[in-house]
């Protein structure tokens, strides 16, 4: 062996090694989403998951967004056939409910799938406290970019985007999102429809079934 | 169940591969024979176990056992079976599962047929292969596990992905190119066991692993040409290359695999190039390696992109470890590598495998440079970029023109030296139909300096490959009177090797022909349509009959039927279609091809309107496409005739040849 030569040779490896190390620090893909700060694409869907207890919408009423002003708003895009949705269902489902009587609304919103297969999805996953909409043809995932699923935009009580998260989304990001948004809410009351407004309004929809 | 059989079978491979990688280089320096023996039945006992991994996760998507996860990450209960089963290499997890049996196959043939051969090669050449086997081991049981236990169960999965079930050649493209990836850890592991053992001065090792190199290129090769068509069948735009990064991954081990296919014989006959091929044998191992993280890491933007994980890391300590190790061992060892012999004359055979190995090794580099440039680029400017097919085109298509004209005069010339009186005579028909052939292109309307000149050079070394059968076999008439079909059948079978590859340079040419044709003379037209309207182009009239739509279990499917029109009468009805998958957003074009002699119709469903009352379709004329596919396959054919066994007279030179008695067993 000419271990003179081996140590000069195996110094060139280094260089790529490294570029290719570094490589992994950067995702090519990480196209960061234009959305945040920006109005949020407006949308009308209908529900076809109700939720449950104080949460719950009635089937097929259509939800506009720009009946949720004044409201911080997660928007969850799922799907049934979707792995990674299930590892976020709870967790949503919980949070969710722990925000019940304060300005914030959850919103399922079903990707390529089918209304019947999404409920007997939230059925096995054992229900789901806040409602979910069906969106054919898949216009509002477009609208919002989509990726992939689970995505979760998180929007401001003014409507605009505050906040994408990619994938599974964990409590602690949910409660730390929504607790800021609700503070700048209060801080700075919401443009055009006010609060108290807009309750008043979620309130006729939920007698109006 | 079968989930946790499946996963021991593979923490017990693991195992097993560390072992035997332990055992065969103490055996080795204890002079052992009968541990030898044990660290051999380590290979089998693992390629076993991977065996029944494998099944139990072919079992897994074939009976929708959703509990295994990845099953239930690419499964669903309305993917046809066949569709549902060949998803085992449709996503991450069961690709890494593929090629560890794969991997594990060609470590068992490789100890069996060479068990007997005395020496330290063989031991040292199966650590290697266990040591890589032990990386793709430590892959399933961390990042790539696709045994992990859903619960609850689900019920239904959101199947493969769209395009991974839209065509037949999902079964075909990704098999053959495992197959090819994977065979080129063979004459890497040859090499570390040459070097290992310290036979890599004897040229010895270079015989027994010449041919695993060819069936591996040939593999490789077949691969390729049929990933060019699956894409060119499937995506919708009408071509079948695009330099994306996964397909430059396969290509770049290519070029140096057919690199070393060629400078290897300057060193069995003249005894150069030893350190250089023994560079361009490990090179091609680490090329695929690296070609194998930049896909699976998310390295790099690609369409063929896998889901990301922290394989990524893996894959880098991989890359590391290996390249530290050739480099060491490579250079450690360039002491031993001297030439004997020298080249005489630049106009000789030996000469033109050297230009041969620059033309290849520098477009292996164009290739890996565009393709890792982004990467460069944003660690140097920290801007995005992407690198397409301009640069690529522009740097690849005058060292492909260069390489076909070397293709041509590198048969005609002898070993040593040659004189030009010798020469003319072999040239001159190669001159003759280069020129023809070149007129044609120009006649038919090529303007560009470069696809004039690929038409003349594919005459060219049409010619003089052909030239080189005839002219043997006449010999052969000449000094033993056998009838002409069997002087050449002997002429083949004489040599194998020698024309097996000039059998691979025409389907070569075939190839370079059909992809210049298309790239010169390719029409397209895009209309919208109402039934009964007609579209006209390159001379073929095709009419709108009708659009449709059909649920089908897993897709619905809208179609447009065309007429295709000669004069008034129908000839032919081809039918483009738009599948609607329920997990994808965006329906997967499904083109129709109608492949006719000088070229193919290929047609594509671009919109319709709901209620039928028309469809825009794009008409594309492909002039000569079906030649690539062709080629590929005499190139193929080309790489069987090199592996076949040599005639009984000859096997002297065979027995020394272990994969010899695997072509004959399968022969037999």
């Amino acid at each position: 062996m000419n271990w003179k030569r081996a140590l000069i040779a195996s110094a060139t490896a280094a260089p790529v090694i490294g570029l290719l190390a570094w490589g992994m620090t950067r995702d090519p893909n990480n196209i960061l989403s234009p959305l945040p700060g920006r109005e949020a694409p407006a949308f009308q869907l209908a529900v076809f998951a109700p939720g449950q207890g104080e949460l719950q919408r009635p089937m097929g009423d259509t939800v506009r967004l720009a009946s949720l002003r004044g409201k911080v708003v997660v928007l969850n895009f799922w799907a049934s056939w979707c792995l990674a949705c299930r590892d976020e269902h709870q967790v949503l489902s919980i949070v969710a409910q722990s925000y019940a009587g304060q300005p914030v609304q959850f919103l399922g919103v079903l990707y390529n799938d089918v209304p019947d297969k999404g409920r007997a999805w939230i059925a096995e996953m054992g229900g789901q406290s806040y409602p979910s909409v069906d969106d054919p043809g898949a216009r509002a995932a477009i609208d919002y970019g989509l990726y992939g699923v689970p995505e979760t935009f998180f929007l401001d009580v003014n409507g605009k985007v505050a906040y994408k998260h990619t994938g599974p989304v964990s409590a602690g990001v949910l409660r730390i999102k929504i607790d800021s948004l609700m503070a700048a809410g209060a801080a700075a009351p919401a443009k055009g429809d006010s609060v108290t407004g807009d309750s008043a309004k979620a309130v006729k929809a939920g007698t109006g079934r | 169940m079968i989930r946790l059989l499946a996963s021991n079978a593979i923490l017990v491979g693991l195992v097993i591969s560390v072992l035997g990688a332990i055992l065969l280089p103490v055996a080795v320096n204890r002079g052992r024979r009968d541990w030898m023996m044990l660290g051999y039945a380590a290979v089998y006992t693992n390629f076993v176990l991977v065996t029944v991994a494998t099944l139990a996760l072919v079992w897994g998507l074939a009976s929708h056992d959703f509990s295994i996860s990845y099953v239930a990450q690419v499964g669903s209960r309305a993917t046809p079976t066949f569709y549902g089963i060949i998803s085992l290499w449709g996503a991450l997890e069961g690709s890494i599962v593929f090629w560890a049996w794969v991997l594990g196959m060609y470590a068992a043939a490789v100890v069996w047929f060479n068990r007997k051969r005395e020496g330290n090669l063989v031991p040292y050449a199966a650590t290697t292969l266990l040591l890589v086997v032990l990386f793709f081991h430590i892959l399933l049981v961390g990042p790539a596990n696709p045994f992990h236990l859903v619960s609850p169960v689900p019920f239904d999965g959101p199947g493969p992905n769209p395009l991974l079930q839209n065509h037949i050649l999902m079964a075909v493209h990704p098999p053959l190119l495992y197959l090819g990836y994977v065979g080129l850890t063979v004459p890497f592991a040859f090499a570390m066991g040459a070097m290992l053992s310290g036979e890599v001065a004897s040229d010895d090792w270079i015989r027994l692993t010449r041919r695993w190199t060819i069936v591996a290129w040939g593999f490789l090769t077949a691969a390729i040409i049929a990933g060019m068509w699956w894409s060119y069948e499937v995506l919708g735009w009408g071509g079948y290359w695009a330099w994306d990064p996964v397909e430059n991954a396969s290509f770049i081990p290519w070029l140096t695999a057919t690199a070393y296919l060629h400078s290897v014989m300057v060193q069995e006959r003249r005894g150069m190039l030893k350190l250089w091929n023994l560079n361009l044998m490990v090179g091609t191992f680490v090329l695929t390696i690296l070609g194998t993280f930049l896909t699976r890491s998310g390295i790099i933007s690609s369409v063929h992109a896998f889901t990301q994980g922290t394989i990524g890391y893996y894959f880098l300590g991989f890359i590391a470890v290996v390249l530290l190790a050739t480099l060491i061992m490579v250079a450690g060892n360039s002491d031993k590598l001297g030439s004997t012999g020298t080249l005489d004359s630049a106009l000789s055979r030996d000469a033109l495998f050297l230009m041969n190995n620059l033309f290849l090794t520098v477009f292996m580099f164009t290739v890996l440079i565009g393709t890792l440039f982004p990467l460069v680029a944003e660690l140097v400017r920290g801007v995005k970029v992407s690198v397409g097919e301009p640069f690529f085109n522009r740097m690849s298509i005058p060292l492909m023109v260069g390489l076909l004209f070397l293709m041509g005069v590198g048969p005609a010339l002898p070993w040593k030296r040659s004189t030009w009186p010798e020469l003319r005579a072999k040239l001159i028909p190669g001159v003759i139909l280069g020129l023809l052939l070149g007129a044609f292109g120009i006649w038919a309307g090529a303007r560009n300096p470069y696809s004039i000149l690929a038409f003349t050079f594919a005459g060219f070394a049409a010619a003089v490959n052909i030239g080189e059968f005839v002219s043997g076999a006449n010999a052969r008439v000449r000094a033993h009177g056998e009838l002409w079909p069997v002087a050449l059948s002997r002429l083949i079978s004489g040599n194998r090797r020698r024309y097996g590859g000039y059998l691979s340079h025409l389907g070569i040419v075939l190839v370079a022909v059909g992809v210049s044709a298309s790239a010169t003379f390719r029409t397209e037209r895009e209309a919208t349509l109402q039934p009964g309207e007609t579209i006209t182009l390159a001379g073929k009239t095709l009419r709108l009959k009708g659009v449709w739509g059909r649920e089908e279990k897993q897709r619905s499917v809208i179609g447009a039927t065309m007429e295709l029109l000669e004069g008034t009468k129908v000839v032919g009805v081809v039918e483009p279609r738009m599948n609607y998958y329920p997990t994808s957003a965006q329906p997967v074009p499904t083109p129709e091809v109608r492949t006719t002699w000088s070229g193919d119709i290929y047609l594509n469903l671009m919109a319709f309107k709901q209620d039928g009352s028309t469809a825009t379709v794009k008409v594309i004329w492909e002039p000569l496409i079906p030649w690539i596919w062709f080629g590929g396959l005499v190139i193929c054919l080309g790489a069987i005739v090199g592996v076949l066994p040599a005639r009984k007279r000859v096997s002297a030179e065979a027995d020394a040849d272990g994969a010899t008695v695997a072509a004959a067993g399968s022969a037999s």
